[in-house]
């Protein structure tokens, strides 16, 4: 099974390992992601500035390409995939931002927001199937606690997101499961890690992380999973003292796919 | 032809302020068939009526066009009027310049051209009107109460009492309802069972009453005064009339891991079991879902211990008809469920509770026996937050929750915090409100103890997030008058959820033909006039069914219902409706349409001879309409491909006059 994929900046130089066990791991699960091509910037939380078009024409860009090869888009950062979700979500339902836009982009021919959106965490429940994941896992994560950590803009807004209910959320704790891991339920996995507050505020995104790593720990988690990279790296500056890392890298190594040797 | 009069209302200003009504009485006097119009501040007072009267014998008038409020109000003050002039009161014709007029315009020639426009087709129908004449239908003197919880068993011992005897239809194995949940009621904090329970004994005792328990309502026909029911008693495999509640078959019952729904899951019950203590009727009921003999036919258990010979495992649902001349809905509310509101941890945390838990954690009979432990761990709490407004008001999260108040929970939210105080003195309590609404009497004193003398420590502000964290709950809060957040690390968290109607009102509204809102509560024939009738003849409300209510508004509604029913029972006779259909038989081509869209089934079909013009007989099959049954919608007039079946009052020909006279 073939899809277009969407990488996004930052997971090409600071996350590199949230891209390229994301890849890995499709292909071990027998889909292949095909990288749009000239891909740019998706806008980067910009685009949350909702009388913006320019900052958003890149992401419509990136589902004007999927949808020129017949293909559904696959994202996996939590950031790329909210900015790009929402701003399909604008091309469908808002009539004033979808005309502006496709005027902008008279050039090279218009998008009408046909393209469907799967997150990889979607792709793995909805497409793969958790069972069919737990079939394929060769080296099941038993006796790990694992703690998933969806932050907001992975499930927020709900109603636009669709992926999992934003309050108790499901779709990290089952791929948990599924890997033979137990997940670690805790309140705050759904909190803010401060986001870029922390160019501004340092001390309140060590405290919005402190109150995640605090949580997590004491609901019992030995590991934290996150597919943010912004979350990871607030995480890890503000004293994490478990393991963070992204779901993908430890997708690939219950998949027995991940190279011990550092590229 | 007709000799009509027009009397156009003021109604103070709220017609007069926007319609020039002086104008509409003179635009209304050139209309065909108009010998006199007049106007008059209030037409519905006894000098308005008197002027009507008057009008009527000195320009010997035969039709009336009242142009005034919506005929809702006042349609049936004015036939009176008539009639007391000597007209048939089917002769008066309403024009709502009011609500369809005044109240929706602001500019004054507008709102006086529609205003003689209306009246103008209301001049033009009653050229048309015939004088009518009701039918009458007996009185079926006895009344059906759907729901028996408090509101339900007032409602049955007042028509009791009265004389008329009256069934309770009760869903669940015994009546009492929610307030036998309760512990202690507000603001007085007299105990929920001990004035319950003497009620609910009352009602098995009392000779015109009966109950049908673990029962529902499954089927209704028929119209005010004459109701026929299908009510479906559930199989509880006891034979009730034999079972002597001893309860030796509920201590030796095996299975004993059922969730006992009458403490809401906190504790088990046997399979067979009697949800508490002073149930009425108090006898055995088995839980189909759990029996082990009845899943797998091997236990028996119960039939041997029993020495009253009284379980039966081959007992089937049965189904009773009756007849009865009024029917009470009293079917009561649920907290809304907590699973849309998981940014209070309701699903991930035992010591989140809502507070009809809490009730039950804090009553003697409960599971644990009064005393207030956290479910998890069974360890007492030392500091305890209340969040009210859990799915009430919620206008940005209607999806969520309901964007009514829920009424009650203010005051028992003020109860809980009190009486933990009193309890335990050495609990820390919060409580978190956006308002606290205490209007009833007391009401607000007892709020003011709670702050005052309880030093509850009550915070303006909504809860935003609970983690469950090792053994605590953190809270995080705003403090809206400090402009602070809050963290409390809390043992113990109170959710004062929303109330919603009971989920089977949608489906008994439905066979009522009564009804209801967007939330689902029964609607009720006036606002302010009428609040204990639904709009549908012969149904009435009583308690939550209607609208959010505590104990003493419910009991006073409850009341006032059965006084309604009493004043129907008491009747020999109803008058009909004499606006019904009817079939010209000469033009009915019998093809059923008319009988698939009656929503009362008042249409049956039969065959008749006629008499053709070349003096043959043939026979025919036409339509023929029940009067009694009949409620005059019109649907079939509308379906009616041949045009044969017509509305009394409402006939073709009239409405297509009015048209004419608005289009002309």
């Amino acid at each position: 099974m073939k899809f277009s994929y969407f990488p996004g900046c930052t997971l090409k130089n600071k996350a590199k390992d949230l891209d390229r066990y994301a890849i890995r791991s499709a292909e071990a699960l027998g889909i292949s992601l095909e990288e749009i091509e000239n891909w740019q910037c998706c806008g980067g939380v910009f685009t949350t500035a909702r009388d913006e078009i320019a900052t958003k024409l890149s992401s419509v860009r990136i589902l004007k390409a999927a949808k020129d090869k017949e293909q559904d888009l696959i994202t996996v950062c939590s950031a790329c995939h909210n900015v790009v979700k929402q701003t399909n979500n604008a091309m469908q339902n808002d009539a004033e931002f979808s005309s502006k836009v496709n005027r902008y982009m008279a050039s090279e021919g218009g998008y009408d927001g046909s393209t469907t959106v799967y997150h990889y965490l979607e792709m793995l429940r909805d497409i793969v199937g958790f069972d069919a994941l737990r079939e394929k896992v060769v080296k099941p994560l038993s006796g790990k606690k694992i703690a998933a950590y969806y932050g907001c803009l992975l499930l927020r807004p709900g109603s636009v997101m669709k992926m999992d209910d934003p309050e108790n959320p499901t779709i990290m704790e089952d791929m948990i499961r599924a890997m033979g891991a137990e997940p670690v339920i805790y309140g705050n996995r759904n909190e803010c890690c401060g986001g870029y507050v922390v160019m501004e505020s340092p001390e309140l995104a060590k405290k919005k992380s402190g109150d995640v790593i605090r949580n997590a720990k004491a609901q019992g988690a030995d590991m934290i999973i996150t597919a943010c990279p912004l979350c990871k790296y607030n995480l890890m500056k503000n004293g994490a003292d478990v393991p963070v890392v992204y779901f993908t890298e430890l997708l690939a190594e219950a998949l027995g796919v991940k190279e011990d040797t550092n590229e | 032809m007709q000799r009509i009069g027009v009397f156009v209302c003021w109604c103070g200003s709220n017609i007069a302020g926007t319609v020039d009504v002086v104008a509409v009485a003179e635009a209304l006097k050139k209309e065909p068939g108009v010998v006199f119009s007049t106007d008059y501040q209030y037409m519905c007072s006894q000098a308005g009526q008197d002027l009507i009267v008057s009008s009527v014998k000195e320009h010997n008038l035969t039709g009336l066009v009242i142009c005034s409020c919506s005929p809702r109000m006042h349609e049936a003050t004015f036939r009176k009027t008539a009639q007391v002039a000597g007209l048939n009161p089917y002769m008066v014709e309403i024009a709502n310049i009011r609500e369809q007029c005044s109240w929706v315009h602001k500019d004054m020639p507008i709102g006086t051209e529609k205003a003689i426009i209306l009246g103008k087709a209301a001049v033009a129908k009653v050229n048309l009107n015939a004088p009518l004449t009701p039918g009458e239908s007996p009185v079926t003197k006895r009344a059906l109460v759907i729901g028996g919880g408090i509101a339900g068993i007032q409602t049955a011992l007042d028509i009791a009492d009265a004389g008329f005897p009256v069934d309770i239809v009760e869903k669940k194995p015994t009546i009492g309802g929610k307030m036998a949940q309760l512990d202690k009621t507000f603001p007085t904090l007299d105990c929920a069972a001990c004035i319950l329970t003497p009620k609910m004994v009352d009602v098995a005792q009392h000779e015109n009453i009966r109950i049908f328990s673990y029962s529902e309502v499954t089927d209704v026909k028929g119209f005010i005064g004459n109701f026929d029911v299908t009510i479906k008693k559930n199989a509880r495999f006891v034979n009730e009339d034999i079972c002597t509640g001893c309860g030796d078959c509920v201590t030796k019952c095996p299975q004993k891991k059922v969730p006992n729904e009458f403490n809401l899951g906190m504790d088990n019950r046997s399979a067979i079991y009697i949800p508490f203590a002073q149930a009425v009727p108090k006898v055995a009921t088995i839980d189909p879902a759990h029996c082990t003999m009845l899943k797998t036919g091997k236990c028996g258990v119960c039939s041997k211990v029993c020495k009253a010979n009284a379980i039966d495992y081959t007992q089937k649902d049965e189904f009773i008809t009756e007849r009865y001349g009024a029917i009470v809905v009293a079917t009561g509310f649920d907290p809304i469920s907590m699973d849309k509101f998981d940014e209070f941890a309701y699903n991930q945390s035992k010591d989140v509770i809502t507070s009809l838990e809490f009730e039950r954690l804090t009553n003697a009979a409960g599971p644990t026996a009064g005393k207030l432990l956290r479910p998890s761990d069974g360890e007492h709490p030392h500091k305890i937050v209340f969040v009210q407004c859990v799915g009430s008001r919620c206008d940005s999260c209607a999806e969520k929750g309901k964007e009514y108040c829920s009424k009650i929970c203010c005051m028992y939210t003020a109860k809980h915090a009190m009486l933990t105080r009193d309890k335990y003195p050495d609990t820390e309590v919060y409580v978190f409100y956006i308002d606290v609404r205490t209007p009833g009497k007391n009401f607000d004193e007892f709020y003011r103890r709670a702050v005052e003398e309880y030093d509850v420590h009550y915070i303006k502000g909504m809860v935003g997030k609970i983690t469950p964290e090792g053994k605590k709950l953190m809270v995080r809060a705003s403090d809206l008058l400090d402009g602070k957040q809050l963290n409390i690390d809390a043992d113990l968290v109170v959710l004062a959820t929303a109330i919603e109607p009971d989920k089977s009102a949608r489906s008994l509204a439905t066979m009522l033909t009564a009804s209801m809102d967007t939330n689902d509560f029964f609607t009720e024939a006036h606002p302010k006039l009428r609040p204990v009738e639904s709009p549908t003849a012969g149904v009435f409300l009583s308690g939550t069914c209607q609208g959010p209510k505590d104990i003493p508004e419910t009991v006073s509604q409850a009341g006032a219902a059965a006084s309604k029913v009493i004043g129907l029972l008491a009747k020999d006779k109803l008058k009909g409706n004499p606006c019904v259909a009817s079939s010209d038989e000469l033009m009915c081509n019998g093809c059923s349409s008319c009988e698939k869209v009656c929503p009362y089934g008042a249409i049956t079909y039969e065959n008749k001879e006629f008499r053709m013009p070349d003096r043959t007989t043939r026979v025919r099959r036409v339509a023929s309409v029940n009067p009694a049954v009949c409620q005059g919608c019109g649907c079939c007039t509308v379906t009616c491909p041949s045009g044969a079946m017509d509305l009394r009052g409402f006939m073709n020909e009239q409405i297509m006059a009015e048209v004419d006279a608005i289009c002309k």
